[in-house]
């Protein structure tokens, strides 16, 4: 009897596999946009908006002209002679590539050269001299709809104010009526502020337009090459066929790079222009100030309450900051993301959300950051009311929240706002929680602690969440269906090439795909290379980004060794002599039904397909699977956080930190540990350090790693990771997203626990970030402070 | 990182390089560690036409104690070799104390002390911590060695007194008198941060009695904060509860903080009233144990 395959050994499902990656990342050997080297190539440099909002008098550049070395310099107004200086964005609106009229936020794009080196391109731009007439600005929703506010978008014609859209979901009726049947109505304001992605690589591109064949090729820092070789289309109106876009090694994303930006859209003119490669490489201020953030809502949250606890109605309004060009990367008919995920796990018997977008003098965009389309706001808000709801009741927060949850048995579950959760053990991932961190000792060592002066806090946060967009039906990008692909080819040796849709930032996927691969077909992993990101080579897919790799590309990566595997069954059959209904398989191999000892490898199988195939069999071991899930997948997770705050300097300490994640079947538990510690870290500086604001001048605190904190290991709190596993009872291996799940889940836990800290001081909310000075003053101003 | 052009020189000595500043004529400037000025370099806020590198001039990057007790650090001393010196763990606790707060360990292996006080950032740590002590600069020029008070180095935001062609070879802690105490405390958002605010505390005692005291204030005003009367408050007296309250508040007086994204005004002078309180109760707490 052959050796059954032990699929930890080959790497397959559920193996700790080392990242294979890392093997080139950690020497330094990393192919990354800045790395790559063209004959002949040049170097573009922008020049910012150091106002927020203004009007162009005019642009001189002939100093810059003037400077030996450079070889072109355009403005918007030259940009608008080839129909160029504002482009479409993924949300319906559009942005300035270079600034024609005015100014509207602080660091956008008005100028860029060219030139022979990145010194002299940089001294050109000094050398161009721009007069600005100031006007009045504006930095928050407030403001924008206020009387009189100056009109940020005189561009477009109809825009009459600051307004981007007016958007509602649910029931309003039902939910007015829930709440005139309410005991209790329980309210927060809340503000999520604005954060950036800000991943260590900022973005870049170099373009390479070859006059001899008419192709042009672009190296560039993106998640979804597949979308910017249709926006490039379209907008450069280039044939696609022409076009070929390369992604290469990427030094994070987190939903920065999904946005088609200024930088890319002038390198790709430039090179056009000059028929040399133009190579533009944003610095970090750049980054920071000008490209797609997170978050920045403003929440008006109520809750409509039974005496004994029972949710009876939600209510949501939230006033979004877009900044100055509606530029959001999302599912285009949802203006607010998925912000209408909120509650998902709880049994809410109507709910109604009201939305609004402001147009302010900020930088654009606002999906990006680990958010999976605005659910990190959602969560956020979702626990953050969930216990000022159970302050107002009187009632313990963990007993709150088990008394509203979607039962285990209460699935498929229709949300108030019309998803369909599909499973789900809420009840029983709070408990792993609860129990780890021990939740009825820090209760009274709280209260102990109260009578020394110490003020101790535990912070729960549970949620589900939808990640893992599409399916087609409900979700596309300006019409292009959010489905996506794998592409495998075995060959004659048994070894394979595995290509998808999707593009790996750092989540590991050349280690993972070849997982997947290896259990469906028992090739071991080390046997399959992965690659991504050519829209040349690569099928059509829509890129990485709100934790749709694993239930999308990767259900892909799955069907697509399943029809090989089909194929490789007829070989077996062949090569056994027998007909294909006597054949069973194993993994790695097929064997005689009757006979278990006869049988062939999937490497024989492989071999035949090129070498000995039955008669009227196409040759060769290749297929490509196009997936479009039937539903979202939906992780659960439960987030508790304790903590100790200081009333004399507002500093607190994250005592503890216990993460339940519920991602179904782990691919590589390794991988996903890591993207939890992330997760949690983010959550982390969000709640305590991690901001960008804007002073009243429309001023970015926040333009450079000084101002815009990531935290360290020092300050980092160590995490306890615990797991749950129910299955998605859809995804082909049962995998559910968890890229962003801790981001998502976590900030709640750490905010819960700071104010459930000093809440009995009548503290009711702090905005994040929960700096030391924050808390102190609300501590000062309580009632009982 | 793109600035603007300059030119380089590395001299081999002191005379060397106090000539090159002097024919750079006001366009030249000192590289020490470079923790300061490279990133100004780097947005342009800085575009010297001359970089004068001082790191290869031998025997600057020490730091000693004399016989009679002062401590002298030499220009090319790192504020590394200060964290993990033993003359300071053993003798001099505001230092030792500071020492390990500034920036992270990666800017620590390279900056310099006296390049900090060269540089007058009023959210320098070292500033702040060289007032309390009392200490002086050593500058170096064509005509020879001055010294000058920390307290009168500094003329305001990134200014100092030295001359075009001066260059500051030392930072000295005059020898104690008494018995020393004291102590660093530095409110900061993260590793590597610009303090929210900081305080410095330096005290001798001789018996009881505190024989000489000094205050010094980071990052609440537009320049480093000798809070002399804080500082006076203390001298005279044995440390006691109530001179502690008064000292703290007269520092918190002496604050000129401004709200802005680190924190309010009115929190940074509270912060700075805590510090004061927290530095000194544990001096007393430290001599309690001991006696
Ligand atoms: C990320 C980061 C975090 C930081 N955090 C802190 C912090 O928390 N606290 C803190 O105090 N500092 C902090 N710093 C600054 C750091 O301490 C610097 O090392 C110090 O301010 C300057 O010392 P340097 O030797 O690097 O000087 P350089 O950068 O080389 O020079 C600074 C200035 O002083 C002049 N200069 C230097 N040496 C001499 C000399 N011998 N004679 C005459 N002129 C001289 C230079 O010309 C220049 O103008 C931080 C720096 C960074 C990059």
């Amino acid at each position: 009897m052959t050796q059954a395959l032990d699929e930890i050994k080959i790497g397959g499902l559920g193996a700790s596999r080392k990242r294979v990656e890392d093997n080139r990342f950690v020497r330094g050997k990393g192919n990354y946009v800045d790395d790559i080297v063209l004959p002949g190539m040049l170097h573009m440099e922008i020049l910012r908006s150091p106002m927020a909002h203004a009007r162009i008098r005019s642009i001189d550049t002939s100093k810059a002209w003037a400077i030996p070395g450079v070889r072109l310099v355009l403005t918007g107004e030259m940009m608008a002679t080839r129909n160029l200086a504002w482009m479409p964005t993924l949300s319906y609106d559009t942005q300035a590539v270079l600034a024609t009229d005015k100014v509207r936020f602080q660091g956008q794009e008005v100028a860029c050269v060219v030139a022979d080196d990145p010194y002299i391109a940089k001294d050109a731009c000094e050398a161009i001299v721009v007069d600005y007439e100031p006007l009045p600005v504006i930095v928050n929703p407030r403001q924008a709809m206020a009387e009189g506010a100056p009109l940020i978008r005189d561009d477009k014609e109809n825009q009459h104010d600051n307004v981007v859209y007016d958007w509602e979901v649910g029931d309003r009726a039902g939910t007015d009526r829930a709440f005139e049947q309410a005991d209790l109505v329980s309210k927060l304001e809340l503000h999520y502020p604005r954060s950036h992605p800000s991943p260590l690589e900022c973005c870049g591109s170099i373009a390479d337009y070859d006059r001899s064949t008419s192709k042009l090729t672009v190296y560039m820092t993106t998640q979804a090459p597949h979308i910017v070789r249709a926006a490039v289309a379209l907008v450069a109106e280039l044939p696609e066929h022409m076009i070929r876009i390369i992604s290469p090694d990427l030094g994070g994303g987190f939903g920065n790079k999904v946005p088609v930006y200024p930088g890319y859209v002038i390198s790709i003119l430039a090179s056009i222009l000059l028929e040399q490669p133009v190579k533009w490489i944003e610095d970090k201020t750049g980054n920071l100030i000008s490209t797609g953030f997170g978050r920045d809502v403003y929440l008006r949250g109520e809750l409509a309450l039974r005496k004994d606890g029972k949710i009876l109605g939600v209510r949501m309004h939230t006033d979004a900051d877009h900044g100055a060009f509606f530029s959001d990367a999302q599912p285009s008919k949802f203006k607010i993301g998925l912000m209408h995920s909120a509650f998902a796990c709880y049994d809410v018997p109507t709910a109604h959300l009201t939305a609004r977008g402001m147009y302010t003098n900020k930088a654009p965009g606002g999906v990006a950051y680990r958010c999976s389309f605005r659910v990190t706001e959602a969560m956020f808000f979702q626990e953050r009311m969930v216990q000022a709801a159970a302050d107002d009741l009187g009632m313990d927060q963990a007993e709150f929240r088990r008394l509203n949850f979607v039962r285990d048995d209460d699935f498929p579950h229709r949300t108030p706002f019309g998803f369909l959760t599909d499973s789900g053990q809420y009840g029983k991932c709070l408990d792993v929680g609860l129990e780890a961190v021990g939740y009825q000792d820090f209760l009274r060592q709280k209260e102990e602690a109260k009578k020394e002066g110490r003020l101790l806090g535990i912070g729960i946060s549970v949620m589900t969440e939808p990640l893992g967009a599409g399916n087609s039906r409900e979700y596309d990008i300006l019409g292009i269906k959010m489905f996506d692909s794998a592409e495998l080819r075995v060959h004659m040796t048994g070894k394979a090439i595995l290509r998808t849709g999707a593009k790996s930032q750092g989540q590991g996927h050349e280690t993972t795909w070849a997982q997947i691969v290896s259990h469906e077909l028992g090739i071991p992993a080390e046997d399959i290379v992965v690659e991504e990101g050519d829209t040349d080579t690569a099928p059509f897919g829509m890129g990485t980004y709100a934790s749709r790799s694993t239930p999308v590309a990767g259900a892909a990566v799955a069907m697509v060794s399943r029809k090989i595997r089909a194929k490789a069954r007829k070989l077996a059959a062949h090569l056994l002599e027998v007909s294909e209904e006597d054949v069973e398989w194993e993994l790695g191999r097929f064997y005689l039904r009757s006979a278990p000892d006869r049988g062939v490898t999937i490497q024989e199988c492989a071999m035949a397909a090129y070498s000995n195939m039955p008669d009227g069999m196409e040759p060769g071991l290749e297929n490509v699977s196009y997936y479009d899930p039937p539903n979202l997948t939906w992780p659960f997770g439960c987030y508790i956080a304790t903590v100790e705050v200081d009333p004399e300097t507002g500093v607190w300490d994250v005592l503890n930190m216990v993460a339940v994640d519920d991602c179904g079947v782990r691919i590589n538990p390794m991988i996903v540990e890591g993207q939890i510690h992330g997760g949690l870290t983010e959550g982390f500086a969000k709640s305590s350090m991690q901001w960008i604001t804007f002073d009243e001048e429309g001023n970015c605190i926040g333009s450079n790693f000084m101002d815009y904190l990531i935290p360290t290991a020092w300050e980092t709190p160590r995490f306890e990771l615990l797991e749950t596993c129910v299955p998605s009872p859809h995804h082909p291996i049962g995998a559910k997203g968890v890229g962003e799940s801790a981001t998502v889940g976590s900030p709640a836990a750490y905010v819960n626990a700071v104010i459930d800290a000093v809440a009995h001081l009548g503290v009711r909310n702090i905005d994040m970030p929960l700096l030391p000075d924050r808390v102190w003053s609300a501590i000062q101003s309580a009632p009982s402070g | 990182m793109y600035p603007s052009r300059f030119r380089y020189e590395a001299p081999r000595s002191l005379d060397q390089a106090i000539d090159l500043l002097r024919t750079g004529g006001g366009e030249a400037k000192v590289l020490a560690g470079g923790q300061s000025l490279v990133p100004l370099l780097k947005l342009r806020f800085a575009a010297p036409e001359l970089l004068v590198d001082i790191n290869n001039i031998p025997g600057l990057d020490y730091h000693r104690v004399d016989p009679d007790g002062t401590i002298r650090i030499g220009a090319l001393c790192r504020h590394a070799d200060l964290e993990r010196s033993t003359v300071l763990s053993s003798g001099q606790p505001t230092m030792a104390a500071a020492a390990p707060l500034i920036a992270d360990p990666i800017v620590r292996n390279r900056g310099t002390l006296v390049g900090s006080l060269c540089h007058a950032d009023p959210q320098g740590d070292w500033a702040s911590v060289m007032t309390a002590l009392g200490g002086h600069v050593v500058a170096q020029g064509a005509d020879g060695r001055r010294s000058i008070p920390v307290a009168q180095f500094v003329t305001g935001p990134f200014q100092n007194v030295l001359a075009i062609d001066e260059i500051a070879v030392e930072a000295v802690v005059p020898a104690p008198k008494g018995t020393v105490a004291g102590g660093y405390l530095k409110l900061e958002r993260r590793v590597g941060d610009f303090a929210t605010a900081g305080v410095a505390v330096a005290i001798e005692t001789s018996g009881e009695l505190i024989t000489r005291a000094g205050i010094g204030l980071t990052g609440v005003g537009g320049a480093t904060i000798d809070a002399v009367d804080a500082a006076k408050a203390l001298v005279g007296r044995p440390l006691s509860a109530e001179s502690i309250g008064q000292a703290a508040d007269l520092a918190a007086q002496a604050a000129r903080p401004r709200t802005d994204h680190r924190g309010s005004a009115e929190y940074k002078r509270h912060i700075v009233h805590t510090f004061v309180v927290r530095i000194l109760s544990r001096i007393t707490e430290s001599a309690e144990r001991a006696a």
